[in-house]
């Protein structure tokens, strides 16, 4: 589920921006981090910490977006990965050079620890939290997407900018907004997941696979993809490491290359 | 850019990295293991410029090549106790050229996102088996135990890499002339064509598929060449040759040096590697850092990297001059 939430903001800007970012880990990263300052250094409770974390991740991302990667929207896809590959370089001294090696410590408030005893059996409280938030999370946003004005202006500028600009769409803020958010919920992933993905300097790289697999099967541009995708890759990883280890990620990434092959526009993809 | 052109001869200044690689070799003995890894690596960007600058394929799985090379050439020594290095280096170039050909036939068909996905998956898969089949590859622990036999009988890997210094450099020499033959080739311009309009080149009836493969296929051989180099040379192979690391490494170095330009394969790696040797050691966050902030500057300012920056300058230049000549002429 947490790969879900970091990889849906990573569809939001790549598949309906069109923008290669492989630097996506990095706002989940700083969202993980910024939790973690939040709640040790400044005190502040668990729920005020994530929504503080998500907002400053998602404020970051204006400013790198009004600085950086608007300039980069017309470029290739290769200039896209190069430069997002930059800025995972930096954010992964910056990171190191301000919390060290260790990976950022998170403290779960009480009523999100212990057991939680559901149908007969017992699941971890945190998890089933997380489930519950997420679920909430995916069908606000398909709502907000599909069936909202915002939504729909988004998808008119994708679909044809020059076109939505000139009914009077002012695609440059939308397609910020549209950044920030996308930006937001990565931080909002990274900071959820802190407790099961470790947050540390090298997270951006370590799990960049997994995002772009999770955007690339799930399909760009679509929201409904990447949660399939994600439910998929997390359920055979899972699988996978439990009952033949000695494959360990192997059928992922076989997997990964089949279904690409089958549909290379991934299973929900909508834009050729 | 270079490119498809009627003057094919090779100028003077292209005889200047051969010039310089020779003085390195007498003038700093004791850099020469250093000297041997940025020869490897040169070729190697030289293969991912074929591909990448030329032929327009964005890849991040080239390190694919590159490790089943190194790691063909260290199981054959390691494990079979073949140690003729240039035996190593066929059995390499075959097998990386049959993974490209293979590969490359089946991922060649997509495009964009997908492409690079693809590309990365392959290597991911191939780093995965060379950790788990322990047996053959050694697993984390690396392959150690390679074993070079003296080049062609006469010439032994000496302590210091004199050998393995110009063994390497004449391998990136003959990689050196058959780049060069392909891209001021016609089939160099077709390569170009399908980089700058795919769609175009259809139309005029290339068979844009099959080009791609067969390209595919040879940078997959050199780069497989080069990661066969880097074993013989080291007598060592770990799994830090595959997976995503290596790609992005050769990917920036390529990058800085300029791509889609013959020369810029050279440059990058010898800039990269010298200044890794210099600061990854004492800093590495700053490495890091500098290296961040390089790519991102290239990427926004500087598309031709290095060498994109000595040719506007030069343009610059002789812009500035002419007018001054220009404006003294009608002054008389």
């Amino acid at each position: 589920m947490i790969l879900y939430v970091i990889s849906v903001g990573l569809s939001v800007t790549m598949g309906l921006m069109g923008f290669i970012n492989l630097a996506h880990g990095v706002f989940a990263m700083a969202g993980g981090f910024l939790l973690s300052t939040a709640m040790t250094a400044l005190g502040m409770p668990f729920p005020v910490a994530l929504v503080a974390a998500a907002l400053s991740v998602a404020a970051m991302s204006v400013v790198l977006e009004r600085l950086l990667y608007s300039r980069l929207y017309a470029a290739g896809e290769l200039a896209q990965v190069l430069f997002s590959i930059g800025l995972i370089f930096v954010s992964v001294a910056v990171a190191r050079l301000i919390y060290g090696n260790l990976a950022a410590p998170i403290f779960l408030p009480d009523y999100l620890r212990g057991q939680l005893h559901l149908l007969g059996r017992d699941f971890p409280t945190y998890r089933v939290f997380l489930i519950a938030f997420s679920s909430l999370l995916i069908l606000s946003l398909w709502f907000g997407v599909e069936r909202t004005r915002w939504g729909a202006m988004v998808r008119a500028a994708v679909d044809n900018r020059g076109m939505a600009q000139s009914v009077g769409i002012n695609t440059r803020v939308l397609f910020m907004a549209t950044f920030a958010l996308g930006s937001g919920l990565a931080g909002l992933g990274g900071a959820l997941g802190a407790d099961i993905l470790p947050v540390q300097w090298g997270y951006p790289f370590e799990h960049l696979v997994y995002f772009l697999i999770v955007v690339a099967v799930g399909g760009l541009g679509s929201l409904r993809g990447p949660f399939v995708a994600a439910l998929l890759i997390g359920v055979a990883d899972t699988a996978c490491k439990y009952w033949i280890p000695e494959f360990g990620a192997f059928l992922v990434y076989a997997a990964t290359i089949g279904i690409l092959l089958w549909r290379p526009m991934g299973l929900f993809g909508v834009r050729a | 850019m270079s490119g498809y052109s009627a003057n094919t001869k090779i100028r003077w200044t292209e005889w200047l990295p051969w010039v310089a690689a020779g003085a390195f070799f007498f003038v700093l003995p004791e850099y020469l293991s250093l000297g041997a890894r940025i020869l490897i690596f040169i070729l190697f960007a030289l293969s991912l410029d074929l591909i990448l600058g030329y032929a327009g394929i964005v890849t991040l799985g080239h390190s694919a090549f590159f490790g089943l090379g190194a790691y063909t050439a260290g199981i054959l020594s390691a494990k079979l106790g073949i140690h003729d290095p240039f035996i190593g280096l066929a059995a390499a170039a075959v097998m990386s050229a049959a993974l490209g050909l293979v590969t490359g036939a089946v991922i060649l068909r997509t495009r964009a996102l997908t492409l690079l996905m693809l590309t990365l998956a392959i290597t991911a898969i191939l780093l995965e088996i060379a950790n788990k089949a322990t047996k053959l590859t050694g697993g984390a622990d690396g392959l150690s135990g390679v074993q070079v036999a003296p080049i062609l009988g006469l010439f032994r890997f000496d302590l210091y890499g004199k050998t393995a210094f110009l063994y390497c450099l004449f391998a990136l020499f003959a990689g050196w002339w058959v780049v060069r033959r392909i891209i001021y080739s016609p089939y160099g311009a077709m390569l170009t064509g399908i980089r700058d309009n795919a769609t175009r080149m259809h139309a005029i009836g290339a068979p844009v598929y099959w080009r791609l493969v067969l390209i595919y296929t040879v940078s997959a051989t050199m780069a497989g060449v080069a990661g066969a180099l880097l074993t013989q040379v080291n007598q060592f192979v770990g799994l830090n040759v595959l997976g995503l690391e290596p790609s992005g490494d050769i990917l920036v170095m390529l990058i800085l040096g300029g791509v889609g330009r013959l020369y810029g394969a050279f440059v990058g790696p010898v800039v990269y590697l010298i200044a890794q040797d210099y600061l990854a050691k004492q800093y590495p966050e700053y490495w890091y850092f500098g290296i961040g902030v390089l790519l991102i500057v290239v990427v926004l300012f500087a598309r031709g990297g290095v060498l994109g920056i000595v040719d506007q300058l030069r343009i610059k230049w002789l812009s500035h001059s002419k007018p001054k000549s220009s404006a003294e002429a009608s002054a008389r």
